[in-house]
């Protein structure tokens, strides 16, 4: 490829770019769509916008959403991706035998486009945070003809914020990379969850008898087999096909932008089916509660169907549970992906997250000297999104029901 | 009360047998014996016939849960099923799938490193969660109260696997005050202990201290304490004779469940410090890929929680007279 600056203009222009949309993008979309809808709806809804005004009073809070909002934009910005057409030696796009645009298999997302400069200025190994000189000792020219051992200049000093890894990629922007992989599986998980979660507990509490006892049979049942254990079982099982990050071939595309069989996707479905059953019980129990409450008995007195009592009554007062729960579990389950990628059953091993990073810094501890930079930028990163969700997590909880408090 | 228990015990039965059609779907029919064998035989260049021998020595040739080529009983008997999922309910793991060594027998030796780094993190953990909540509730509303909270909020967004990592690095390369990894029986064990022991307390303190803590602080707003304050008593007899002892319920309630749990071990602890425990050889296995392992793991963690579950009633109906045993 030649790259010309400025192709001519023609009849492939159109066709110069190619959007990619992983089952994993949809995720953020959807996040994203649903933190919009809450910011609107709040500024309507008599009681969201107590619990905004609640949110607002509460400082620590406030902060915390900030640090949120960026992780979310970053996640938003590694989502929206597409691939470029393949520029021949004469500057228009090369064509298939079969005369269609030709792409190139890395799908770049706005992300990685808006930091190209980050992302392509490597290095050749290691090299500490801001330095000038690599890691590791080589032999260079010196003076004349004589070979002297010494630390090589970097290519690029001063400009590695956070350093260089083993294959000289730039730390910080490889932590970046993670950030969407973590807000993916703390928010897919969750939205995988509340379905099954709503439509059982739901069911189960309003109709009772043998229906409940059926739910409560499956998830006690499901509950009882340790998660760990039935996300090891589901991933050695499921997780080696599929599109594991990194480079997109046509074998995981479906009508040429859809990648839907995305290994991260099954991580946050299998990670649903065992964690679906905590709120599935609270909203069983909830849903108990609520059937005896009095307008409940009205609209039923009135000759209101059971469906549109559920559908009118029962789950918009259930609502609050499934958004205590999403907050709630958001941060447990980032800190889950790191150790099961860690084990070697989380992300592929192409898809940037904490976890792989962790995995591939292990034993840079007992380097000499130490190279720190890389483990530290990953456990910072991933304490950084956490300790937020958590202080945002009880805020939350305690604007929306602050009974649950003592739970 | 042994009525009692025996009915909370055959509640149960329902529940395993679900666990076991659970993993037996998921472990034949989903992955099928075919899949298993030529993962193990490792993918490429591998003919069918040595798939069906492999299948054969390993007895996975039958059908998963009937057999129609047999006659009578022998249809349900001459299974998969049957032969290799059902003898779990009786504890009977079998073999594994790569080297062929007793399932069961590795259980039972490794299920003491297991125990020794377990149980001393249960002990002192609980031990020291307790008192620090039962601080920060006496001391409830001061500053040391608020930090203390805050300390908590942070202690638990640190991923485990810094603990652990930084942990070994600190203590273990720096200060060289343990040896990094290892085990050793006897005595001589001590030394290999300290430090997982350490970081397995540290790692779950934070979340442990604010379960507590929110514990006792309900149960001092609770009417009886303030009668109790009202007669006169001082804070700390109130605390400490009166809503300490109510406050044990909802603790039992979490504690008693993971005690069968110790036996199981960690999966991280033990792969980090190179104990030759039950967690290690569940890692090993999934690294290997040999189901016939976590399968049996998969059903026996599932037995202790179930077991766990059970003595958590039992222990309800002996420390609270409102529990009956209807």
């Amino acid at each position: 490829m030649t790259g010309l600056e400025n192709p001519p203009l023609g009849r492939y222009e159109q066709d110069k770019t190619m959007p990619v949309i992983l089952a994993t993008d949809l995720i953020t979309f959807f996040l994203v769509g649903a933190i919009v809808y809450f910011i609107i709806a709040s500024r309507k809804d008599g009681s969201l916008k107590a619990v905004r005004r609640e949110l607002a009073r509460n400082r620590l809070a406030v902060v915390c959403m900030a640090f949120l909002a960026f992780y979310v934009a970053v996640a938003l910005l590694d989502s929206v991706r597409y691939r470029d057409a393949v520029i021949g030696d004469d500057g228009v796009p090369a064509l298939s035998e079969g005369g269609s645009v030709i792409y190139s298999p890395e799908a770049l997302s706005l992300l990685d486009r808006a930091l190209s400069g980050m992302r392509t200025r490597t290095e050749k190994t290691y090299s500490a945070p801001f330095a000038t000189h690599s890691y590791a000792k080589e032999s260079m020219e010196g003076a004349g003809v004589t070979i002297v051992r010494g630390y090589p200049p970097l290519k690029y000093p001063r400009t590695h914020w956070l350093g260089t890894d083993r294959v000289g990629n730039d730390v910080l922007f490889i932590a970046l990379k993670g950030v969407r992989t973590g807000v993916v599986i703390g928010a897919g998980t969750t939205l995988v969850i509340i379905p099954f979660a709503i439509f059982f507990g739901v069911i189960a509490g309003f109709y009772g008898g043998a229906i409940d006892d059926i739910v409560q049979y499956i998830y006690t049942t499901l509950s009882s087999i340790p998660g760990v254990l039935l996300i090891v079982a589901f991933m050695l099982l499921f997780g080696s096909s599929g599109y594991q990050g990194g480079l997109v071939s046509d074998v995981h595309l479906v009508w040429r932008a859809f990648v839907l069989n995305d290994r991260l996707f099954w991580l946050c479905v299998i990670l649903g089916i065992t964690s679906w059953t905590d709120l599935c019980r609270l909203i069983r129990g909830e849903t108990l509660k609520l059937r005896e409450l009095e307008y409940v008995q009205a609209s039923k007195a009135f000759g209101a169907g059971r469906l549109s009592i559920i559908y009118r009554h029962i789950v918009p007062n259930v609502m609050h549970l499934v958004l205590i729960t999403f907050v709630l579990q958001f941060s447990g389950l980032v800190l889950a992906e790191a150790i099961l990628s860690y084990i070697g059953i989380g992300v592929g091993p192409e898809t940037g997250s904490w976890g792989n990073m962790i995995n591939t810094a292990r034993l840079e501890l007992s380097r000499e000297p130490v190279v720190w930079w890389n483990l530290l930028a990953a456990f910072g990163a991933m304490f950084a999104l956490v300790l937020p969700a958590n202080i945002f997590g009880d805020a939350v909880r305690d604007a929306l029901d602050p009974r649950l408090r003592y739970r | 009360m042994l009525t009692y228990i025996i009915r909370r015990v055959l509640y149960a039965i329902p529940i395993v047998i679900g666990v076991n059609l659970l993993t037996a779907v998921l472990f034949f029919y989903v992955n099928t014996p075919d899949d298993m064998a030529r993962k193990i035989l490792g993918e490429k260049n591998v003919t069918a016939t040595q798939v069906e021998n492999w299948k054969r020595d390993h007895g996975y040739n039958l059908p998963v849960f009937f057999n129609g080529a047999e006659e009578g009983a022998a249809k349900i008997s001459e299974t998969i099923f049957f032969r290799k999922s059902l003898p779990l309910l009786w504890l009977d793991f079998g073999r594994s799938d790569r080297n062929n060594i007793d399932i069961g027998g590795e259980i039972k030796t490794r299920m003491f490193p297991s125990l020794a780094i377990s149980l001393p993190i249960f002990t002192f953990a609980l031990v020291l969660d307790l008192f620090l909540a039962m601080m920060l509730a006496y001391y409830r509303g001061t500053y040391l109260d608020v930090w203390g909270v805050v300390l908590a909020v942070v202690l638990m967004s640190v991923s485990t696997l810094f603990y652990i990592i930084g942990g070994q690095y600190l203590l273990g390369k720096v200060l060289k005050l343990f040896p990094i990894s290892g085990f050793d029986t006897g005595i001589d064990s001590i030394k290999f202990l300290v430090l997982p022991v350490v970081i397995g307390v540290l790692s779950s303190l934070g979340v442990g201290v604010r379960f507590y803590r929110t514990v006792f602080l309900e149960e001092i707003n609770r009417d009886y304490v303030r009668t109790a304050r009202a007669k006169g008593l001082s804070e700390g007899a109130v605390l400490f004779k009166h809503a300490l002892k109510n406050a044990m319920i909802p603790v039992l309630t979490n504690v008693v469940v993971s005690i069968p749990f110790l036996f199981y071990g960690s999966l991280l602890m033990e792969r980090f410090f190179a104990i030759p425990g039950l967690g290690s050889f569940t890692i090993d296995a999934i690294q290997a890929q040999d189901f016939a392992i976590v399968r049996s793991m998969v059903y026996l963690g599932s037995i202790l929680y179930i077991i766990g579950l059970i003595l958590t009633d039992i222990s309800y109906t002996l420390v609270d007279p409102r529990v009956r045993f209807e």
